[in-house]
């Protein structure tokens, strides 16, 4: 706490990583987003959605690249907190406690 | 073509590598070595159990029917997996602090150990993973049906038979080889980790081979692709949404990931690489999935099944060795699961089922040797892992083995999904109560059978042709695929749908209405705030010289001596050479006791499990603790409260001691001091009378002035024996006042005539009659009689030339004074303490006063409610009487 307040440098640390946190923890709702956007796609048989259908290849190329994208998201951001402990990260608020655990 | 017989011996022989891979491991890991052996890489592909015989055939056979929507059953577990901040940590940290073995443990342990929650859990879970198992057995059947040059049927019936078999021994002898505290297996996950990497290189090495080898390279692939039958987007967005939903469940839920991903975890750290590896294993494993159905699609003749184009396709076009590798590889899909499945699922069944009733029994309640209890464990997962393949092969022939393999996976996640409410409203709500999750579970437990299971036996299976059309008798918004009336919905959007929303509406209404109990609060607060309470991330520290840690603990409660005779007699009782004994489950047992004479039965419970087996204390210990500390600082404070009255009295008894001698002393002074004064005129009357009796020859003058001497002697006596009488009288304070009014002038002159009359020293005695006229009420006898003694005091020890004195009435507030001032030399400063005391005598006797007099005044002032005391800083003799103004007013 006290080597919060003396340095602004690690002041900044901590913002960066609070913000990278903030960032993992969307990563699944980006995904969800994404994933679900093949849904809006025209269907083939649709009187209601007029277009042409969309062709398998675009839908393989669009799903694994996401997948793909979300796996790369994923490993930056576990390489970026590897040095964290879990707990600081949680609850800056409050040092962690023993209790007896393993 | 191969045999089958070389098949059965590849098979074996796979399986005897595993099982040798499997034994170097755990012995690597017993001896300390092999820290690679808990790498994160070898727990993402333990997570790798994940894909089974489903992903390995039945993704093909899925996409060739239904296009990309077997990709959702990936998709789930990696949003799952890159969401590990939120809650896969959550769950691991939990896991590990909490010291869970299944997933039926967790949900036990947060909702206040309820042991018939676990029992739910269990056997859901068991009904849940019996298609799955189906589903391994069927894929292996098909596999080996391929290689068949006969009876296919026949092959397909033997081949599972012999399959359910072989894969019980299987996984008996990996599962239930050791009794592992904490139920971890190394030698299981290194297996596993080597078989997730044998399943997809065999599946990347057909897609290889699918894509460049058959297709022609990745854009002709990627043409035949929008050329073949699924080659457009063509996907049920409630059918896709609802199975995410349900893989992402699965990846939690399903009791052989729970067993993975969470009690077989090392190090919470190894979630940071596997939350991207994991999804990488997915992705790589599904990647050519699409290429192989279409070119399967193409190639293979209309009708073959598409569930075996990844065997089918490279044995049409010669490709042996592929084919070969394919197999082993499916095999190894399916042999992971089963293991895995069947050890989680029998550490359930023998936790949580034949364990409680095992020890509720008498025979249990008999078993003190831990030996007993071991094989009992030990048997009763054996029987249970028979139990779970027979009703898996059991499934396997009354769902026909017809089915297509996802179909029945989707089954599988479906009923385990309905634990998700449950454990993600324990993890992240506080008020999740136990009735709450029990309500929820058997909703969704129930109508999943009703929607899912039983109608996925077919027509006439399980259920009745009519009661699938019509409902149950004849109930129309009863039938289990149109339930409520609403049809037309894909039958596991339909049953997830209900059973999931039904159970989670459940689980949170029965929340809310009802109260936990105060263990279930206090583990919802644990499970809910588990960051708060637990520490970092931490490897596994195996538990070493635990015997040293127990010395420490003992020596610090015992006493070193005691402990160290203790350890000495124990070890010696073990048979061992050294000091420190085997931390054995006896010694463990009589080291507890031992301590438990000193700090508490709970606290010593508590303290022996920190250290060995380093369980976590549970809340109960804790509760317990608690109660014993509470009785001790209520004892303490009655304790103290006693001897804070205990000091109390002694110190009232001293007072009242010390009094007591004081006034013994004061008596023996005062009764010596009336001796002394009795005895002086007793010795001058006995000498005169003496005189008066025996000489003969006295003059008539003498007579006359030795009877006078005798007579003044007599006098003295008599007046002091009056003053000693009324001294005792006002002391004991039975003197009656005479109060009566008057005024101050009047009581003072006849002080004056009295105290004056008949004497022969002239003193002038100046007075200011305006001053005293105020009228007072006292006895006015008495207050004469003190201004009679101050008076002649006055008279008698002036010792100016011409005595004079003065008397000065004054009223200071409340209270009238009066002072009697002369113009002597006043009392001696160090005399002046004393002068009120008895017998206290300033100037020998000189005027023959026995001292009584100014004590005696100052009874007589105390009994009137007022004072007399001396005036310091005049430069005569100055006494001062102070009277209530009360009684000066009441006159008036």
């Amino acid at each position: 706490m006290s080597a919060r307040r003396t340095s602004v440098f690690l002041e900044r640390e901590t913002y960066r990583r609070r913000r990278i946190m903030d960032a993992a923890r969307l990563l699944p709702i980006l995904g969800v987003a994404l994933f679900a956007i093949p849904l809006l796609w025209p269907k083939p048989g649709d009187p209601a959605t007029a277009g042409d259908p969309v062709p398998m290849s675009v839908a393989v190329l669009y799903i694994f690249g996401v997948w793909a994208g979300l796996i790369v998201l994923a490993c930056l951001f576990g390489l970026k907190s590897r040095g964290w402990g879990p707990d600081r990260a949680s609850s800056a608020q409050s040092p962690p406690k023993r209790d007896g655990g393993g | 073509m191969a045999s089958l017989n070389t098949l059965v011996a590849i098979c074996l022989g796979y399986v005897a590598l595993l099982f040798v891979v499997a034994a170097l491991a755990e012995r690597a890991a017993a001896m300390g070595r092999g820290q690679w052996l808990r790498s994160p890489l070898i727990y993402t592909l333990s997570l790798s159990v994940y894909c089974t015989g489903w992903t390995f055939y039945g993704a093909v056979g899925y996409a060739a029917r239904s296009g990309l929507e077997y990709v959702t059953i990936y998709i789930g577990p990696t949003l799952v997996m890159i969401g590990w901040w939120w809650g896969l940590r959550k769950l691991v940290r939990i896991g590990r602090s909490q010291r869970v073995t299944s997933i039926a443990d967790l949900l036990s342990s947060r909702y206040g150990k309820s042991n018939l929650l676990a029992i739910g859990v269990t056997i859901l879970c068991v009904m849940s993973v019996t298609p799955y198992i189906a589903l391994q057995l069927q894929s292996i059947a098909l596999s080996m049906s391929v290689f068949a040059e006969g009876d296919v049927a026949r092959t397909k019936a033997v081949s599972a038979f012999w399959a359910a078999i072989g894969l019980g021994v299987f996984a008996i002898l990996f599962g239930t080889r050791n009794l592992d505290a904490n139920e971890r297996h190394h030698g299981v996950v290194i297996a596993i980790a080597l078989e997730a990497v044998v399943k997809l290189l065999a599946l990347l090495a057909v897609g290889i081979f699918v894509v460049w080898g058959l297709a022609g390279g990745i854009s002709d692939t990627l043409a035949r692709i929008d050329a073949s039958e699924i080659g457009q987007w063509e996907v049920d967005g409630g059918r896709w949404t609802a199975i995410t939903l349900l893989a992402a469940a699965a990846i939690i839920c399903l009791p052989r990931m729970f067993q993975v991903m969470v009690v077989e975890n090392e190090d919470e750290r190894h979630l940071r690489v596997a939350a991207w590896a994991f999804p990488l294993y997915l992705l790589l494993i599904s990647l050519f999935v699409i290429p192989i159905a279409v070119v399967g699609l193409d190639l293979m003749p209309a009708g073959s099944n598409p569930d075996l184009f990844v065997l089918s396709l490279p044995l049409s076009q010669g490709n042996e060795g592929l084919a070969m590798l394919a197999f082993i590889g499916g095999f190894s899909s399916a042999t992971s699961m089963v293991i895995v499945a069947a050890m989680a699922l029998s550490i359930m069944v023998s936790n949580h089922l034949v364990m409680p009733i095992y020890l509720s029994t008498k025979v249990g309640r008999g078993a003190s040797i831990s030996g007993d209890v071991r094989n009992v464990v030990l048997i009763s997962r054996r029987v249970a892992i028979v139990v779970i393949l027979m009703l898996g092969y059991f499934y396997y022939r009354l769902s026909g083995g017809g089915a297509a393999l996802a179909a029945i996976g989707l089954i599988a996640f479906a009923g385990i999904a309905q634990i998700l409410p449950a454990l993600v409203g324990g993890l992240f709500w506080r008020g999740a109560t136990r009735a709450g999750a029990l309500t929820g579970l058997s909703i969704g437990f129930a109508l999943w059978i009703y929607t899912l299971l039983l109608p996925g036996f077919g027509a006439d299976g399980a259920l009745a042709a009519s009661v699938m059309t019509d409902g149950p008798f004849g109930i129309g918004w009863l039938r289990p695929y149109g339930l409520f009336g609403i049809t037309g919905l894909d039958p596991i959007v339909h049953s997830a749908l209900w059973s999931l929303s039904l159970n989670t509406a459940a689980f949170i209404a029965v929340s809310m209405m009802t109260f936990p109990n105060p263990v279930e609060r206090l583990q919802g607060a644990q499970f809910v705030n588990v960051f708060d309470h637990s520490m970092g991330p931490r490897g596994w520290t195996g538990s070493v010289a635990q015997s040293e840690d127990l010395m420490i603990m003992a020596q610090r409660i015992l006493g070193p001596e005691e402990a160290r005779a203790l350890f000495q007699r124990e070890a010696a009782k073990q048979g061992a050479r050294g000091q420190l004994p085997e931390p054995t489950p006896s010694f463990v047992d009589t080291l507890e006791r031992e301590l438990s004479g000193s700090v508490g039965t709970a606290t010593a419970h508590a303290m022996v499990g920190q250290i060995v087996g380093g369980s976590a204390v549970s809340v109960q210990d804790l509760m317990a603790v608690a109660d014993e500390s509470a009785q001790m600082l209520e004892y303490s404070s009655q304790l103290e409260t006693k001897s804070a009255e205990l000091t109390r009295t002694a110190a009232k008894l001293r007072e009242a001691n010390e009094k007591l001698t004081q006034i013994s002393l004061q008596k023996d002074a005062f009764l010596s001091q009336v001796s002394h004064e009795l005895r002086t005129p007793m010795t001058s009357i006995r000498a005169f009378s003496e005189i008066l009796r025996d000489e003969a020859g006295l003059s008539g003058d003498e007579k006359e002035r030795y009877a006078g001497v005798i007579h003044d002697e007599a006098l003295r006596l008599t007046r002091l024996l009056d003053d000693l009488l009324d001294l005792s009288v006002l002391e004991s304070g039975q003197v009656s006042l005479n109060t009566r009014g008057g005024t101050l002038g009047h009581v003072l002159d006849r002080a004056l005539s009295a105290a004056l009359a008949g004497s022969s020293d002239r003193i002038t005695v100046h007075r200011r009659a305006e001053d005293e006229g105020i009228a007072i009420r006292s006895d006015l006898d008495r207050l004469a009689q003190v201004f009679i003694n101050l008076i002649s005091n006055a008279r008698k020890y002036c010792d100016a030339p011409q005595p004079e004195l003065t008397i000065r009435v004054r009223a200071l507030g409340d209270r009238l004074t009066v002072d009697f001032l002369d113009n002597g030399s006043g009392v001696p400063r160090d005399a002046r303490a004393l002068v009120f005391e008895k017998f206290a005598r300033v100037s020998g006797d000189k005027a023959g006063g026995a001292g009584l007099g100014l004590a005696i005044c100052r009874e007589i002032m105390e009994r009137l409610g007022g004072d007399i005391l001396y005036l310091d800083g005049h430069s005569g003799g100055a006494f001062r009487v102070i009277l209530p103004m009360e009684g000066a007013m009441a006159a008036q």
